[in-house]
């Protein structure tokens, strides 16, 4: 028997939030980070979605300049949460080589992969940044994480579009388990805010066009959806072996109980139900608990047409007690790659205080909505020891999906 | 527009202090970018790079590892606007 993995620090920025607490307070109370884009750009390049879950707090306030100009945006918002997640955990002494780094990203330096390309395209191939490729690489932040703490046990970045934040918490359970390090810190970014990266998702017709009502524009599950609305943000656990953390006195949210992973080998951008199905037997029999000890799900539920109701239907399959399903994403927008690991931890919070975080502008639900969702307040979650599920799902047929258990 | 050396000074001691966080101060013309201000080769290349276009000139990459002190920098730009 495998000591327990245990989670002993959180650290977010969000479009809710610039830290864990106000993140967490706005999410409780059902408000949205969505808003318009107050940028140049927008009108600049005709951009077809003028809307986005811009972070509450920029990290150029919290980083200094030598920071912001080494890294890209996405680089940034992991060491913002990184660093939060860190002092929560109490910044503990811990030998070197037996702590790690799993940070995912879906997309990776976007921003600087363009804007570098327009340098190029402007001034000449000498104006290219010396600092792009170490920039715009996808493990920059898993790596720049690893430098931010020292830890040399191993930085990994799993890719696998919107589940790699669920992914990376997973991979990060069973590194532990697998007795390579004692501690992990693991979660995903994403900064995609950028006219390509909207463009191209809303011609994929993935993104929502609600330009008149940014606010009401993600709305999971509600008949009206017509897509997701972008978000940015990071979100960071800290990830300890239950031993190790009991010895060094450290509190613990809760505990990582089961991880199933699957693909779809199916389509290169639709979901399958199917693939969807697999993961969650398999984390609730990696878990070892019963259905019924889960009382909440935070739901994949980006507020596409045909995703949310895929889920809806594997979730009631899987769970046909009904726990309490919520939809963060109406809230957050869409963090992509790092959509996992901050609704794990929305999922860790909820457990913490028995609250599931409400679903926000659903006015009009799918009428054969077969999942009992938390709407417009928070709902209120049983005593005792119990369990709740997060989901990630991503283009090229990723499915990934977490336990996470009070302790 | 040339630069005075001083200027120039100035002005690299601003891109070193964006770059890596040394204050301006430290970036005096005796300094060495490696021994003093512990600059490693791609944090030099990018000020280099910076420094080209703030200055308006080429430093062409073979001379850059001529560069050992600020003041050589400073000396290579100014004669390279001139």
């Amino acid at each position: 028997m495998t000591d327990q993995v245990v989670i002993t620090g959180l650290g977010v920025t969000s479009p809710l939030g610039g830290d864990v607490a106000s993140t967490w307070e706005a999410a409780l109370a059902g408000r949205s980070g969505v808003n318009i884009l107050e940028h140049d750009w927008v009108e600049q390049y005709d951009a077809p979605v003028r809307f986005a879950g811009e972070l509450a707090v920029p990290a150029a306030d919290v980083l200094s300049v030598p920071e912001t100009r080494r890294m890209d945006p996405s680089a940034q918002y992991a060491v913002v949460a990184a660093r939060q997640a860190w002092a929560d955990a109490g910044s503990p002494e811990i030998d070197p080589t037996r702590l790690g780094t799993v940070v995912a990203s879906g997309i990776g330096g976007v921003w600087t992969l363009l804007s570098q390309w327009d340098n190029y395209k402007e001034k000449g191939p000498r104006r290219v940044s010396p600092l792009t490729v170490p920039m715009l690489m996808p493990n920059a932040p898993s790596a720049q994480v690893s430098m931010l703490v020292g830890a040399r046990a191993g930085a990994h970045t799993p890719v696998s579009a919107c589940a790699s934040g669920a992914e990376a918490i997973g991979y990060a359970t069973q590194i532990i388990q697998s007795g390579r390090a004692d501690m992990v810190l693991a979660g995903g970014t994403e900064a995609p805010i950028h006219p390509l990266p909207l463009a191209a998702f809303a011609r994929m017709q993935a993104l929502s066009t609600r330009n008149d009502d940014p606010q009401g524009a993600s709305r999971p599950y509600d008949i009206t959806r017509d897509g997701f609305v972008m978000g940015e943000g990071a979100g960071i656990l800290v990830l300890e072996r239950e031993s190790h953390a009991l010895a060094r006195g450290a509190t613990i949210y809760a505990r990582v109980a089961g991880f199933g992973i699957t693909s779809d080998a199916a389509d290169i951008a639709a979901p399958a139900p199917e693939g969807q199905e697999r993961a969650m037997r398999a984390a609730l029999e990696d878990s070892g608990l019963a259905s019924t000890d889960i009382v909440h799900v935070n739901a994949h539920a980006t507020s596409t047409p045909l995703g949310d109701m895929g889920e809806a239907s594997v979730v009631a399959k899987v769970l046909p007690h009904s726990p309490v399903v919520s939809a963060t994403k109406s809230m957050t927008g869409h963090l992509l790659g790092g959509a996992g690991a901050l609704e794990t931890i929305f999922t860790v919070l909820a457990l913490r205080d028995r609250l599931a975080p409400p679903t926000i502008n659903v006015t009009q639900p799918e009428p054969e909505l077969p999942i009992d969702l938390a709407r417009d307040t928070p709902r209120d979650l049983p005593e005792g020891q119990v369990a709740a599920f997060n989901n990630g799902f991503g283009f090229g047929g990723h499915n990934a999906s977490l336990i996470v258990a009070s302790v | 527009m040339a630069h005075s050396e001083s200027e120039i000074l100035e002005g690299l001691a601003e891109i070193v202090n964006e770059e890596t966080g040394l204050p301006t101060d430290a970036v005096t013309a005796e300094k060495s970018f490696t021994d003093d201000l512990d600059i490693d080769s791609l944090t030099m290349m990018t000020v280099v790079s910076v420094a080209e276009e703030k200055f308006g000139v080429t430093i062409p990459d073979e001379d850059v590892k001529n560069l050992t002190t600020v003041g050589d920098a400073v000396s290579f730009i100014a004669q390279a606007q001139a």
